[in-house]
């Protein structure tokens, strides 16, 4: 199964539209642990990506996703633009030259964004953060793919991984970002990021995952 | 929540254009990329002290911009980082071919988005030195946490390291001496009640009649601790205590007091808490040189203060001391 630009345009636009939908939600969750805009914020960066990519978006998804990367850089602010700028920066990096991409393409893009996240961020598994969802997701991804799984298989996998590490956050003390001055007070709650990139991994199963 | 602003999503945008309008003799405003640098800039061979952070901390860091403080402030959405295209841009536009300091209070976001700006403009040839705040002794500094938090000792220091950059003064020296204010202050904040984000449009904590917070940033995020409110006195000694013992400041010490309101808390209490300050650090032998009192870094409407020390030196003092004018803070000029 291949995907190919169009599902890559539309991927991001319904991760736009989820974002939004949960605007309130992820806010809430970012009010309890940190300071109430993980939802403002990323609404924000989604809304100017989807502007730009309306003015026209490159035909190579590799520059697509560099796009959307530089994009939600400039537009997010806080820890959430330089990271979700990273994670689409990588994303695309894997993908220069490419008017589709295979499954084997997915699991090198989604492990080189999640190595650029924990770069930039220097965050661990157990920090309390998206990192928790998105290890999780690439880790299944990847196990999924080797073991010949069928693709949109393996991207419900992912995502269910993702939704899993979101939920198993909620214990932790935060050990990284806003979160982490709160010591014990931050557990009980569920991470704003960890949140975000289920949605993200979420909305790819959804859209390329038929 | 009532507010004097327009649509919540303009509050940035609207405020950029009141500064424009106000101080056209100390400030020149760019939106989009929203920054803004003193009138003069860029001032050729002086090194340039760049700083930024979320808006809602008025007058920090925009109040700051202008003679012997702040070259150029980046003003993010409201308690949101700048983005690294802003800071690039803005540090460009000061670039007097000295180097540039940025001067970064230690929250993740910040750090992050300077730290990708300074790549841009090193990539362009700007000398830039990065200095982290990291005052606030309310968090453990550990390989547990984001490390401390960047509060008070942002604005002293910027005055400061403004003075030496004022003198002339070398990038790295002028840097080092920023290093120095961070190495010598600490800082902790409390507050009587949460804030409202224009955006949000509800309160980001609740805190109940009779509770106070101790520990809190400045971006209206929960703190350490929530307690029953107290007699001022009790909450300077708890706020003061670990100040002193974290440095540790001692007897015979000479201090940069400096007492901040968070926006909604009134000039009537923070003389009271300046005053319990004063009697708490002459009871430990140590002297007020110099001080500062009044809401300089703010977290909108929240009413709480925080409290600074800042072990001074000879020359720290001569630097504090240096003319200054800007928006914000202003002597001797």
């Amino acid at each position: 199964m291949s995907v190919g630009h169009n599902d890559v345009v539309r991927w991001v636009g319904a991760f736009a539209e989820a974002i939004a939908e949960n605007k309130e939600y992820l806010t809430a969750l970012d009010a309890a642990i940190g300071d109430a805009d993980h939802g403002i914020n990323m609404n924000r960066g989604m809304q100017a990506v989807m502007a730009k990519l309306q003015a026209g978006d490159p035909e190579d998804i590799g520059a697509l996703l560099k796009t959307v990367g530089m994009a939600l850089v400039s537009s997010v602010g806080g820890a959430g633009g330089p990271l979700y700028g990273t994670f689409f920066l990588q994303l695309g990096s894997k993908a220069i030259g490419k008017d589709e991409l295979t499954d084997d393409d997915w699991v090198a893009m989604l492990a080189a964004a999640v190595e650029g996240v924990q770069m930039r961020g220097k965050a661990e598994p157990n920090d309390k953060t998206m990192v928790d969802a998105l290890i999780p997701a690439r880790d299944a991804l990847a196990a999924a793919v080797a073991a010949g799984e069928p693709f949109a298989d393996a991207l419900h996998g992912s995502a269910a991984a993702a939704e899993e590490g979101m939920k198993a956050t909620i214990p932790l003390v935060a050990r990284k970002g806003r979160a982490s001055y709160l010591g014990e007070r931050s557990a009980g709650h569920q991470d704003p990021g960890a949140t975000s990139s289920w949605l993200l991994l979420k909305t790819a199963a959804d859209t390329w995952g038929r | 929540m009532k507010k004097l602003i327009n649509d919540p999503e303009n509050v940035v945008r609207e405020e950029l254009a009141g500064i424009a309008r106000a101080h056209p003799d100390l400030v020149t405003v760019s939106v989009d990329p929203h920054y803004v640098v003193r009138a003069d800039a860029p001032v050729e061979g002086k090194v340039a002290l760049v700083s930024g952070g979320g808006s809602g901390h008025e007058p920090m860091h925009g109040g700051f911009v202008g003679a012997g403080m702040l070259d150029a402030a980046c003003p993010g959405e409201v308690f949101t980082s700048p983005t690294p295209d802003q800071v690039a841009a803005a540090t460009k536009a000061v670039d007097g071919g000295a180097g540039v300091v940025h001067i970064v209070k230690n929250y993740t976001g910040d750090v992050m988005n300077f730290e990708m700006a300074a790549d841009l403009c090193r990539s362009e040839g700007i000398d830039v030195e990065s200095v982290l705040v990291d005052d606030d002794v309310a968090v453990q500094d550990s390989l547990y946490t984001a490390g401390r938090r960047g509060v008070g000792t942002t604005v002293l220091m910027e005055k400061i390291g403004g003075g030496a950059a004022e003198e002339r003064r070398a990038l790295k020296e002028v840097a080092d001496i920023c290093r120095k204010v961070n190495d010598n202050g600490r800082s902790m904040g409390m507050a009587l009640t949460s804030c409202t984000v224009p955006a949000a449009g509800k309160p980001t904590f609740d805190l109940g009649d009779d509770e106070m917070e101790i520990g809190i940033g400045i971006h209206g995020e929960p703190g350490r601790e929530r307690m029953k409110v107290r007699p001022v006195r009790e909450i300077v000694e708890l706020m003061a205590t670990p100040i002193v013992e974290d440095l540790p400041f001692s007897s015979g010490d000479q201090v940069l007091a400096f007492v901040n309101g968070m926006g909604g808390t009134p000039l009537i209490e923070l003389y009271i808490v300046f005053n319990e300050l004063a009697e708490f650090l002459e009871e430990r032998g140590i002297t007020i040189s110099r001080k500062l009192i009044g809401s300089y870094i703010t977290s909108l409407e929240m009413q709480g203060c925080t409290i600074t020390l800042v072990k001074l030196d000879d020359e720290l003092t001569a630097l504090w001391d240096a003319p200054v004018r800007t928006p914000g803070l202003r002597w001797g000029a």
